[in-house]
């Protein structure tokens, strides 16, 4: 139960097990910066079927997750590789033409990033919609009719305005946590504390467990409390090949490999065996990887200035 | 202007060097990956120095030591002024009108600025599925101002477009100034328009006009990259002024060494 104080430590394994179901709507967060691969790779070792997977840029690890046949519907706000170009997984699901025998087209709902992250944020505040300037002359509302425009109360005329969205599960990947579940995160927050205040269940990825004390001595860095976190999973590298600020850089070669590796079904699959199905864990996921490759993408510290909070008793 | 060192300046340097200039003047621009990351790192570095540089994924303030392949990238996040989350960026620094600039592209564009980057085809059927939205439907309506770096071809300078992904001057001016009144939108619409080829403004009409041609490029070349009939002030049409010594050598040993974008 969240809410309760003591450990919250989980294995990756459990953590899945106990918390993402067939048939759940899963957020894993993270703009570019801190996506959980790790917990990607183990949901589809589980099986998990009939997901739907919001995120506002899918990225590689939904790729994965689609081509896994883990997904029934995407929500985004921006379906690519960034940087290189497409999701070509993704594409054979939602173009006609690419369609393999047997497969259907996964439903899509799709918004601008402003929407996107409004959707969250609703959902965070239990409020019924979350109005905002966009959509204006787009088909985007045609394309998606939940994106709705409302008239002020105060007389000003009409705002777009975007549903609620709540999770079953958030799953955000971060810096640091202590055993309780109080996150610690800086670099691009995305929306990690948004998806994770909206969502139903929380899970924690972090690349290192620190005691509390190390928390309450720069609170200002938590983003999201204990008190919403269901499972903290201790998982060291557990964003490859996304990177996690100041600790690993982005690994943009294997962003670059993707996109011929997935341009093929059978090469996805052949992917998917070697580095997920084949691999019980994150841990023997990195031991299998190139430890050069994996030593070049560490960076040059560059530690912030300290600040002084002030001792008041 | 001094004649560039080394090899001629190719369609890619004088499209980045064109949208750099364009942005003299401006203060706060809200950076894309790829051209115009370079073309706004190179007018940051060049006629714009005082230019704030802001990036969807929740920077104000960056100032990137190498040329970021994502969005996303880390580089724009250590030495920058503030790192936000994408609710305050979208929020507080978009949407509260403080972006003067907004950089688009888009697999099409249309005569009024108005850009695709959705589908080819039938949305729910699409010959092609594209990215979406991402920030840029929103970035449309509340930067004061767009500017379009795009590669001009027939398969990209369309009549019609598939899906109107982010508005520009909608089917022309007229219809655009009234919306923009009655919804309350920042922005002006697009602005300019670089390509390989040429630099394009907008007439009071709201359409798209050529303004100059790039060194080596010729009016047919432009014609038969369009696919309406393109506006052509009548007269000499002046050529795009060619990059300097000092721009060319920025793009090519600082933004740009490795040449994968430019």
């Amino acid at each position: 139960m969240s809410g309760a104080t003591g450990s919250k430590l989980h294995t990756m394994r459990d953590a899945i097990a106990a918390h993402v179901h067939d048939g759940d709507t899963v957020a894993i967060e993270g703009f570019t910066h801190c996506i959980s691969f790790a917990a990607g790779h183990e949901i589809i070792r589980q099986k998990r079927r009939n997901l739907t997977l919001a995120r506002m840029t899918p990225d590689l690890i939904y790729d994965q997750m689609v081509a896994a046949g883990c997904a029934k519907k995407l929500i985004f706000s921006w379906l690519g590789n960034p940087g290189v170009g497409s999701l070509h997984a993704i594409r054979r699901r939602t173009e006609p033409s690419a369609l393999a025998p047997g497969e259907s087209l996964l439903e899509v709902e799709e918004y601008s990033h402003h929407g996107m992250v409004g959707r969250y944020v609703a959902g965070a505040h239990r409020l019924p919609f979350y109005p905002l300037r966009s959509y204006s002359e787009s088909d985007l509302p045609a394309a998606n009719p939940l994106i709705r425009q409302v008239e002020s109360p105060y007389g000003d005329g009409k705002i777009w305005a975007v549903p609620p969205l709540n999770p079953d599960v958030a799953i955000i990947h971060a810096q640091r946590a202590d055993a309780e579940g109080n996150v610690q995160m800086w670099g691009l927050l995305g929306c990690q504390k948004e998806a994770a205040f909206a969502a139903k269940r929380v899970i924690a990825v972090v690349e290192e467990i620190v005691p509390t004390e190390t928390i309450r001595a720069d609170p200002n860095r938590t983003i999201v409390p204990g008190l919403i976190v269901n499972a903290v999973v201790h998982e060291p590298f557990g964003a490859h090949p996304s990177y996690v600020q100041g600790a690993y850089d982005r690994d943009n070669a294997f962003y670059r490999e993707w996109d011929a590796i997935s341009r093929e079904a059978a090469a996805t699959d052949e992917w998917l065996r070697e580095w997920v199905y084949e691999v019980p864990d994150r841990a023997a996921y990195i031991a299998k990887m190139d430890a050069a490759r994996l030593r070049a993408l560490r960076p040059t510290p560059a530690p912030s200035g300290s600040v002084d909070y002030g001792d008041y008793r | 202007m001094s004649a560039p060192k080394g090899p001629e300046a190719t369609p890619n340097e004088l499209m980045v060097v064109a949208a750099a200039r364009a942005l003299e003047g401006r203060r706060v621009c809200f950076v894309g990956v790829g051209l115009p990351n370079i073309a706004v790192n190179l007018a940051k570095r060049t006629i714009a120095p005082q230019m704030e540089l802001v990036y969807e994924a929740g920077v104000f303030g960056a100032s990137p030591a190498r040329l970021p392949l994502s969005i996303g990238d880390p580089t724009i996040v250590t030495g920058s002024t503030a790192t936000v989350s994408m609710h305050d960026l979208f929020g507080l620094y978009l949407q509260g009108g403080r972006i003067d600039v907004g950089f688009l592209g888009g697999a099409q564009i249309d005569r009024f600025g108005n850009l695709n980057t959705t589908v080819i085809g039938d949305y729910a059927a699409p010959k092609t599925r594209l990215p979406g939205s991402g920030g840029a439907c929103e970035i449309a309506i509340n930067a004061k101002e767009i500017m379009v770096i795009m590669r001009q071809s027939k398969r990209s300078f369309v009549e019609r477009l598939d899906f109107r992904t982010s508005p520009g001057h909608l089917d022309g001016a007229a219809h655009a100034e009234r919306v923009r009144h009655d919804e309350g939108w920042l922005s002006a619409g697009p602005t300019v328009v670089v390509t390989d080829l040429a630099v394009y403004g907008f007439d009071a009409d709201g359409e798209m006009t050529l303004r100059t041609l790039h060194p080596g490029a010729t009016l047919d070349a432009v014609r038969e990259s369009i696919g309406w009939k393109i506006r052509i002030p009548t007269g000499d049409v002046p050529t795009t002024p060619p990059p300097s010594a000092e721009e060319l050598r920025l793009i090519r040993e600082e933004l740009d060494p490795t040449g994968a974008y430019v």
